[in-house]
């Protein structure tokens, strides 16, 4: 690919690059400062782990899911587990679901702390990113301190969880819920008042209500463009059902609504988790779970930090599922970028990209595999990728009985 | 003829500026640091720094026109060196002048975005081209209020020549305070010329990596880095002696102490508004430099005028 093609300057953002955190690509065309087209590609990260999911059993299977996403893990694992509970009519006590609701709000609250971080650095505003990793630290040693992890928290199993809390540690998270919610209020009065930020942020990454509703944003970007949709709030899971809060969203349409969003869902959540820990349940915290699961298939739905979390499951009575497919919300998501970047500045490109709060490791599902030479789509299926392995070894002297 | 040698090349010229900008380097990034809650740098990171890009093996793209990309930092270096030549720093003379240095100074400082712009430029790669022009483009907006606000202290002081301005100004105590609205002009002229945030959108890392210098690496590298510290320096100095024309009339070495204690106020003042700021977008600093700041500097040239025909005839 030439880099000047007629006007336009073409400019590689990707798969390396300062701004992005996970391999990805934009070719951006540029005319001038703005930006005349773009075009985005994934897959560059692809796993195989639904792939890898057919070959372990359940509880393997949700170790593995846990680790598709270093921040939203639990939303991964609960939402995998919700669905083998479906298919196995396990009834979980509600002391667990208690536990998992108060485990998945804490992960909210670093993953919100986290993107209001990395927004701050996108638009050159490294206080801000140094001040909210300095609070994010806060509920990271609880999370620690709660599950024996900072990240992939391990702490769900099929029928419950693992890990019990006691008085002792509910009254550190209210003390540390209070302090959080202080620095929130802070950044809330930074967020309204400074104005370098208010002019990086506001009216840029437009996304109107149709278009989200049209390109299938999720989440707080679809909640920052006025559709007020929670999973929460719309198809309660877990203890959300039996919890007091409301759903925030914004009309603002632009990237200073969906800061606004996530600021506001910081303050739910933060009443969410007084609550739980308020009304936590006496009783066992797991049930008993088949080591086989019967046939049958489930959709679940979960709502991640980043939008609505979706995995679908299907059994056929053995250990392992036969299917498992995941559905990130970033995927959902990624679609309303070039829409979002029309008509604006290379500047914008970085924050625009960063305000959905992308995750593109745990997006990427599908790889895409064209020979340079021929132009052509080579795939192999699965039979084919072994006869090709075999003859690899065998022409190099190992051979395979 | 040795007098001359030592004062260009040690004291106070060319080895004196390069410890006292690796001193400012360090005091920038200790309190960046510490007004953000982290720890930051020891005192000789800055130099360590430097050591370490000078043993590094330095790769010149094979597309870049060689010469342009290996003598771009240097003339950045000597630019900025000689420019420190014409500032008076503890006296109220420099360590050379004639009538009509200030527009020299203000030349020989243009030269640093220069190179940005012609290192950049000619390293071919297409991050450092847009970054390059970014540079050439932020310059048209800041150059111009940083003339005016500097014009605007002359026109009293009725000089062309920075020491003339100095003594002036020493001579008729407390003027200078008339010329509080050109001192702040001249500091956010200051940050664009430096680029830094909020106006560092030439070198906006996010977007086009690290803009110019994208393509540099040891030594080259390190003679930029070491040319826009000496800048940050020369470019207080020079602020400091137009706006803060005090404290010359003591005892040399005390008079030494309220020079030092003049520029590092600068770069806290730089410091700070590099923690509170975020980015602005190239077109949101021109709008900004030439809807408020160029005004405000012809207001102050205005003020001035007024005053010198009037009150201080």
């Amino acid at each position: 690919m030439s880099i000047i093609d007629d006007e336009n300057v073409r400019i590689p953002i990707g798969p390396q690059h300062p701004a992005l955190k996970e391999p990805t690509s934009f070719s951006v065309a540029l005319r001038g400062e703005k930006i005349e087209s773009i075009q985005v590609k994934i897959g560059y990260n692809h796993r195989g782990i639904e792939k890898g999911c057919e070959q372990r059993t359940y509880i393997q299977d949700m170790y593995l899911l846990e680790r598709i996403c270093g921040i939203c893990s639990h939303a991964h694992s609960t939402c995998f587990i919700q669905a083998v509970e479906e298919i196995a009519g396990l009834v979980v006590p509600r002391r667990a679901l208690y536990i998992r609701t108060l485990v998945g709000e804490l992960e909210r609250i670093h993953s919100h702390l986290l993107w209001l971080g990395v927004a701050g650095h996108e638009v050159g505003f490294d206080t801000l990113l140094m001040y909210t990793w300095r609070d994010r630290e806060i509920v990271m040693d609880l999370l620690a301190e709660l599950t024996g992890n900072r990240v992939n928290y391990g702490i769900n199993t099929i029928g419950g969880v693992r890990r019990d809390i006691t008085t002792d540690q509910s009254q550190r998270i209210l003390k540390a819920v209070d302090v959080l919610e202080e620095q929130t209020k802070y950044y809330i009065q930074v967020a309204f008042e400074e104005t370098t930020l208010i002019q990086r942020l506001s009216g840029v990454g437009t996304l109107s209500r149709d278009d989200a509703m049209r390109l299938g944003a999720v989440g707080p970007t679809a909640r920052a463009s006025g559709i007020n949709f929670d999973v929460r709030k719309d198809d309660p899971y877990a203890a959300y059902g039996e919890l007091d809060f409301k759903a925030v969203s914004d009309d603002h349409n632009d990237i200073y609504g969906r800061t606004i969003v996530r600021l506001g869902e910081l303050m739910e959540t933060y009443s969410i988790i007084r609550q739980v820990l308020k009304n936590l349940p006496d009783g066992p915290i797991a049930v008993r779970a088949p080591r086989r699961i019967p046939a049958g298939e489930a959709v679940s739905r979960y709502e991640a930090p980043r939008g609505e979390d979706l995995h679908y499951v299907k059994s056929n009575g053995t250990e392992n599922p036969e299917r498992v497919k995941v559905r990130a919300p970033t995927l959902a998501n990624t679609q309303a970028i070039s829409k979002m970047l029309e008509d604006r500045y290379l500047a914008d490109l970085p924050i625009v990209v960063a305000a959905i709060d992308p995750c593109f490791s745990c997006t990427d599902r599908a790889a895409e595999i064209i020979n340079l030479d021929s132009g052509k789509n080579n795939i192999m299926n699965w039979d084919q990728l072994r006869t090709y392995s075999i003859d690899w070894y065998k022409n190099r002297g190992i051979a395979f009985k | 003829m040795i007098e001359a040698l030592f004062a260009i090349l040690i004291f106070p010229g060319f080895v004196f500026l390069s410890a006292i900008s690796m001193f400012a380097e360090y005091f920038d990034r200790k309190l960046y640091a510490r007004l953000q809650n982290r720890v930051g740098p020891p005192w000789y990171q800055p130099l360590a720094d430097f050591i370490k890009l000078l043993a590094k093996h330095e790769v010149v793209p094979e597309e870049a026109d060689k010469n342009m990309f290996k003598m771009a930092p240097i003339f950045a270096l000597a630019a900025t060196v000689t420019a420190f030549l014409y500032i008076p720093l503890w006296r109220t003379n420099a360590l050379y002048f004639f009538q009509g240095d200030l527009v020299v100074i203000l030349y020989l400082l243009t030269l640093p975005t220069m190179t940005f712009f012609l290192g950049g430029w000619y390293s071919r790669s297409i991050y450092a081209t847009i970054g390059a022009i970014r540079s050439i483009t932020q310059l048209f907006a800041y150059e111009i209020p940083l003339l005016l606000a500097i014009l605007a202290p002359a026109l009293l002081a009725n000089t062309w020549s920075l020491s003339g301005i100095v003594a002036y100004y020493n001579q008729h105590p407390y003027y200078w305070l008339i010329n509080s609205i050109a001192f702040f002009v001249s500091i956010i002229a200051l940050m664009g010329k430096l680029e830094r945030v909020p106006f560092d959108s030439p070198e906006a890392e996010t977007e086009i990596v690290a803009g110019s210098f994208t393509e540099y690496s040891g030594r080259f590298l390190a003679y930029f880095r070491m040319a826009i510290d000496c800048e940050v320096v020369v470019g207080a100095s020079l602020i400091a002696a137009i706006f803060m024309p005090f404290g010359f009339n003591t005892l040399p070495f005390i008079a030494f102490i309220i020079y030092l204690l003049k520029i590092f106020f600068i770069i806290s003042l730089l410091a700070l508004f590099r923690t509170v700021f975020a980015r602005l977008r190239i077109d949101q600093m021109i709008i900004f430099c030439w809807r408020w700041v160029a005004p405000v500097a012809f207001a102050q040239i205005l003020i001035n005028l007024i005053l010198k025909g009037t009150v201080l005839h």
